[in-house]
């Protein structure tokens, strides 16, 4: 990878399965990205200090055996946490979606430490102590006990790096059973709010309070979407990279097309700017 | 040591898998279970301390928010103490327990515990020991699962048992664990005697022996062939040994060698005094039709996994479509599940490796709605088989990351014993991938999933029909799928594949490595040590290990200086990869195990030594009437029941279920429209991501029509399918086909003369539109048999179509868009009732099928065409089941706009003009189109030529209003209405 190359890693594993479209998406906003996978981290032939953003995708990581994003989740605290825990340190940026996010909940990445440090702040941050500890939010079973499919409307909160200039509501697809993020306790659920970790709720089109299936899964307070206390992290159940596209919008035939070509097929959809913004983080401070 | 894991979910945390069971309890019509609470458990077996089981538990196992567990020793387990724990485990929850005020209070009626049946593969387990082992913990040799269902309520033993053959378990693969604490060990072994190679006495065997030898060992070969192997046999101055014969069976067998399909035909029809001599049905017919079309677009067709055609300027594309409907019919979630592994499996193994890229899932039920007491014996319920298939589909195609883009659900009463399930698959090859060949000296190479007793015998079991016995003697024949396995060998495969290290590919499908083997040494020769296979336990005997159908391997022809790099690839991947033996040009079949040699067959006998069979078929029309319905008949109270048709409603609720969208490719959904929730005529994706260059794929089935006549059907299923692609915007000189054929026992000359004629439709129908078939299959021998009386599916013909989509940002969908906008109808509608929904709903079959007039569905197809290239289209639908009135009304319904329409200005040709007719006849050819006003002239100019007619406008209202042939209202209401009509039957 060359200087000057805003470097991405997509990592991958068994049952990984959206690493394409993310990378895509990435390429496009101008990024190097390579997809790595983990086994590469294991006997170093990779190194996660190599790239600048690190992003998780969706998937069945393992099949989600035992429990979504469970064993990747152990993977990355039992073998990689050291590793992890320098790259976070240093400033840089993680993006989960879907399964991503469900693994970095479940490695306890996100929501991260909540509460201030004095002296040892977020960087030097990695849940190396008990993991019951560690997790302090889950992503479990659908209210609809089934895997569903289904666009919804999401409001954006919060200043992530992520998320900035995205709009107040976007309009993103789900495909999870899996997504109903509950917090350990009311204490932490207030701590989110407070820090400005929520990054997306569902919300219903005009965005106000959604019912099902505008919040497809039941998740606690709409959340469908945090990010850590600095903004740098963030998981999200929803797809962006599903909605890089104009055409990728499930309704675009009644959308007119735009004259400009601004994107590879006539337009970007809403979750282009998730990437840019992303890549332009990088540009901007980490190179 | 074995130490038992009990987890559940804490008091106040939906339970969504007990709340689902309660579901499917109550749906059996048991209402005495308000509550089902469900224990997961999990027997871990190996030395292993309570300290460590402690750290498995809350690092692995348990989400210490939502859910509470439980352990101890198993032998300390006390069946007993469950009595005084009221119901539930004697355990008492570790953890950060927080008991709900309904914790204890309510007693439970009844605790079950299910577990898989020894030797069941349960990919769980697999990841549990490998989770166990990134802990740092290496001294456990086995994980088994096992859930214990707690009923609450008060529960009559009978009615136990009904849930727990009906809901909870399938005997099968699962049994009920009386009590757990007797089981000793986990660990499968077969501690099989001494090997002993078998020879089958078959020179020494007469006539009646022959054909209980082919009955008791399962081999499904009829007496001809018997001989045939006797004779070969009696040459050789030898016995075989169980391998060969096993071997020869699997490779004769119906399945994989068509049979039916390839032999002579005596073809008769009723009335007519010659007999036709039918030589090869498949290459005087589908094979025949794309030669005479040749389209110079047609890469590879008929000889590979799956059919090849140009896509862009440096890839292909292709597309199988399979049937999995016996292992389906007997355990719905794995036959389902290893059908669409199988398929995919296809797409891996055509050309030089394929990358999946989208699937298509096409069913055959009974009605949901049946009565239990008309299920023959030893059948599942049609909801339980549909809910199966479906979570079979979509957890392997949800789990391999391939996109579930389109489908069709059929339901007719006579598929109650023998539900289909068509998986099919399309797959990017790159240009110089399409040809390969396996060279003398390359090693064969076995990758993916270790070899268990999976499936032994599967390939001759679908050769035959099904009894009340199959579920008891084919049980090997059940599996249940790993699709995180096969992603992986995809992902490594794909690697390897751009690195050229193998010469020729197949997949392990029916036969296993005897079939996969076996075709790829046909002209060479092979030879195999059986030692060498990966297994999955101990014991399994040689033939065992050559005709297992374990799922997720593939074989590959690999030079012997790759085979360093390709092992490495795999092992990258966490991929098993074995060199079992060599491509040998000895022309042999040569097969060793332990050192002594288990087979030795020619491989010119094993792959043309099928003594030729002539199979007669006679044609007769069915003798039907034409029913008169009155003509008062409430046309509004038929539009909603035609809606809420089986056939016809949404099918939303499946839909969902499946990941549509994964790989970022999907442009036009299989639910569209202002809410996403209109049915798609065919779905498009742009399968190359940065391209808007794509594929539509699309289905044409319709069992109703082949009941008055198959050829018919035929040419139906083909405009159906076809016009679905024209529908998205697709172009009829780009589109290719599949043949996919269902049907009952060939021997029987009636079934074997519907098979013909709808051939023959396939024949004349693609001639005539030039859509080539590149691919197509068939499963034969669809029949159930129940004291002694046989049940045969109605012939069932899928038409499968892929279209090539020049440019995807000019394809359009059915819902309509603007209100002030022309609704055109295209095409000419016929008084062709027969076969329709609309006779269907007051319960008459009819016998006016619909028919195709070829020259015109040209026009009509190629005008439309244009017409959307020129962006003139607002929306477009094509009319198959229910006719104009659900075109219409689906239309309307999924724009959000009303609309107004006239009978009398569609064009009609028909001695019977009733508006009822006109509505609902089932013409082929048709599409709606919406049009602007301002286009109009221009797209007036496009239909020279054509019937076709502005015959209504799109409205703001939001209602139906329809105006009969006389000028007066036949149809008005409102949108809500109709949606709800539609949405209704198969809600969730």
């Amino acid at each position: 990878m060359g200087r000057g190359q805003v470097k991405v890693i997509v990592l991958r594993t068994a049952g990984t399965n959206c690493d394409a479209e993310a990378a895509f998406a990435f390429e496009n906003c101008g990024a190097q990205v390579r997809a790595v996978h983990i086994n590469q981290f294991f006997d170093g032939r990779s190194r996660l200090h190599d790239g600048h953003i690190l992003v998780i995708p969706g998937g069945f990581t393992y099949g989600d055996d035992i429990g979504s994003g469970r064993i990747l989740a152990n993977e990355l605290r039992l073998r990689l946490g050291e590793d992890l825990g320098r790259f976070i340190g240093d400033g840089k940026l993680m993006l989960g979606i879907c399964n991503g996010f469900q693994v970095m909940v479940k490695a306890g990445i996100l929501p991260g430490p909540l509460d201030a440090q004095p002296g040892k702040g977020h960087d030097s941050f990695f849940p190396r102590e008990e993991p019951a500890g560690a997790q302090t939010a889950t992503l479990t079973d659908n209210d609809s006990g089934k895997f569903e499919d289904r666009w919804c409307h999401l409001k954006t909160e919060g200043k992530s790096v992520w998320t900035g200039g995205l709009g107040d509501v976007v309009y993103f697809p789900v495909a999870h059973a899996e997504g109903k993020f509950i917090p350990h306790s009311r204490d932490v659920l207030a701590k989110l709010r407070d820090n400005g970790q929520v990054a997306f709720r569902y919300c219903n089109p005009q965005g106000g309070k959604p019912s099902y299936p505008e919040n497809p899964n039941g998740s606690v307070d709409d959340i469908a979407g945090i990010t850590d206390k600095t903004g740098r992290i963030l998981g999200l159940m929803p797809h962006p990279e599903r909605h890089f596209l104009f055409t990728q919008h499930p309704c675009w035939t009644r959308l007119s097309l735009p004259a400009g070509k601004a994107g590879p097929n006539g337009k970007h959809g809403h979750g282009a700017k998730i990437f840019a913004n992303g890549v332009q983080y990088v540009q901007k401070h980490l190179l | 040591m074995i130490w038992r894991v009990e987890i559940k979910q804490k008091a106040g945390v939906f339970d969504a898998a007990g709340a689902g069971i309660q579901k499917d309890i109550v749906d059996l019509g048991v209402n005495s279970v308000h509550r089902v609470e469900v224990i997961q458990i999990y027997n871990i077996e190996g030395s292993i301390s309570e300290e460590q089981v402690t750290r498995v538990c809350r690092e692995l196992f348990v989400d210490g928010i939502t859910q509470e567990y439980a352990c101890c020793k198993l032998n300390e387990w006390r069946a007993a103490d469950l009595k005084a724990a009221g119901g539930r485990s004697p355990l008492r929850p570790i953890g950060s327990l927080r008991e709900g005020p309904d914790g204890q209070s309510e007693p439970v009626g009844r605790a079950i515990e299910i577990a898989h049946n020894p030797g069941v593969m349960d990919p769980v387990e697999e990841s549990a020991l490998k989770g166990i082992r990134d802990l740092g913990i290496a001294n456990v040799q086995a994980v088994r699962r096992a859930r214990r269902y707690l009923l609450y309520g008060s529960i009559p033993a009978q009615e136990l048992e009904t849930i727990t053959n009906k809901v909870l378990s399938n005997k099968l693969i699962q049994h009920v664990v009386a009590d757990p604490s007797k089981q000793k060990t986990f660990l499968v072994s077969n501690p099989k005697e001494k090997f002993e190679l078998v020879r089958v006495d078959l020179l020494g065997a007469a006539d009646k022996k022959l054909k209980a030898l082919s009955h008791d060992r399962q081999l499904f070969l009829n007496f001809d062939e018997m001989k045939a192997i006797q004779a070969h046999f009696k040459e050789l101055g030898r016995n075989p040994t169980d391998c060969e014969l096993e071997t020869i069976a699997q490779t004769w067998s119906e399945h994989c060698y068509h049979k039916t399909f390839r032999g002579d035909i005596r073809y008769k029809e009723h009335g007519k005094s010659k007999t036709k001599l039918i030589r090869n049905l498949l290459k005087s017919t589908i094979v025949k039709a794309t030669k005479e079309i040749n389209k110079s677009w047609c890469v590879s067709v008929f000889h590979d996994n799956a059919g090849v055609i140009k896509f862009d300027e440096d890839t292909h594309v292709c597309f199988k479509v399979e049937t999995h409907n016996h292992p389906s019919a007997l355990e719905p979630f794995g036959g389902a599940n290893t059908g669409v592994g199988g398929v995919i499996r296809d797409i891996l193994g055509t050309g030089l490796g394929a990358k999946p890229v989208c699937g298509t899932d096409v069913f055959c039920f009974a009605p949901p709605d049946m009565d239990f007491a008309e299920l023959p014996a030893g059948t599942l319920h049609p909801k339980r088989i549909m809910k199966g298939v479906v979570s079979g589909v979509r957890d392997y195609g949800n789990k391999m990351g391939i996109p579930t883009v389109n489908g069709a659900i059929v339901f007719d009463k006579r598929f109650v014993g023998n539900p289909l399930v068509y998986c099919g698959n399309v797959g990017l090859l790159p240009k110089g991938r399409v040809r390969k060949k396996a060279r003398k000296g390359d090693l064969i190479v076995v990758v993916g999933g270790k070899t268990g007793r999976d499936g032994i015998h599967g390939a001759t079991f679908s050769s035959g029909e099904l009894t009340e016995e199959s579920e008891v003697v084919s049980s090997g024949a059940v599996q249940i799928g790993d699709p995180i396995q096969e992603k992986k060998v995809l992902d490594a495969l794909m690697q390897a594949r751009d690195k050229n290290l193998y010469t020729a590919i197949t997949d392990c499908g029916a036969g296993g490595l005897s079939s996969a083997v076996g075709e790829m040494g046909s002209k060479l020769g092979a030879r195999v040590d059986l030692d060498k296979v990966p297994l999955k336990y101990q014991g399994l005997n040689y033939d065992e290990i050559w005709i297992s159908e374990s799922q997720e391997r593939m074989v590959l022809s690999v030079p012997p200086c790759n085979w360093k790099a390709l092992r490495e690839i795999f092992a990258g991947e966490n991929v098993e990869a074995a060199a079992l033996g060599e491509f040998t040009g000895r022309k042999r079949l040569e097969l060793f195990f332990k050192g002594r040699q288990v087979c030795d067959l020619d491989m010119a006998f094993l792959h043309d030594g099928v003594p030729k069979i002539t199979k007669e078929a006679y044609w007769r029309s069915p003798k039907l009437g034409q029913p008169r319905l009155p003509k008062t008949v409430d046309l509004n109270v038929k539009l909603r029941e035609v809606l809420s048709h089986y056939n016809v409603c949404s099918k939303e609720s499946v839909i969902r279920q499946y990941d549509h969208e994964v790989q970022g490719t999907s442009v036009i959904k299989p639910l569209v429209g202002a809410r996403c929730d209109g049915p798609s005529d065919a779905s498009v994706l742009a399968p190359r991501l940065g391209s808007n260059k794509g594929i539509a794929i699309a289905n044409g089935i319709n069992v109703r029509y082949g009941m008055i006549d198959p050829f018919w059907m035929a040419a139906s299923c083909i405009d159906e399918a076809v016009r679905q692609i024209i529908a998205v915007g697709g172009d009829i000189r780009q589109i290719a086909i599949l043949d996919n054929f269902c049907w009952g026992n060939p021997d029987k000359p009636d079934r074997l003369g519907g098979l013909v004629r709808a051939a023959e439709g396939c024949y004349k129908a693609a001639v005539s539109y030039k859509v080539p078939f590149i691919s197509g299959k068939d499963s034969l021998y669809n029949e159930y048999t129940q004291n002694g009386k046989s049940l045969a599916i109605p012939g069932t013909l899928l038409i499968s179509a892929i279209g090539i989509i020049k440019d995807v940002t000019k394809t359009v969908t059915m819902d309509f868009k603007n209100p002030g906008n022309l609704i055109y109808c295209v095409g000419t509608t016929y008084d062709e009732l027969g076969g329709s929904i609309y006779l269907d709903t007051s319960g008459f079959l009819g016998n006016t099928v619909p028919k195709v007039n070829f020259q015109q569905g040209n026009k009509i197809f190629t005008a439309v065409s244009k017409a959307v290239q020129s962006g003139l289209v607002r929306s477009l639908h094509d009319c198959s089941e229910g006719g104009l009135g659900v075109a219409l009304a689906e239309m309307a319904f999924s724009g959000g706009y009303g609309a107004t329409a006239r009978l009398d200005k569609v064009p009609y040709r028909g001695k019977d003009r009733r508006n009822d007719t006109v509505l609902f006849s089932e013409s082929n050819s048709r599409l709606i189109v919406e049009v602007e006003p301002r286009h109009q002239k221009k797209f007036e100019r496009l239909f020279r030529g054509v019937a076709c007619a502005v015959m209504g406008v799109v409205d703001q209202t939001p209602g139906l209003v329809v105006y009969g042939l006389n000028g007066e209202v036949c149809v008005h209401s409102t949108l809500d209405v109709l949606k709800q009509a539609w949405q209704r039957p198969l809600q969730g």
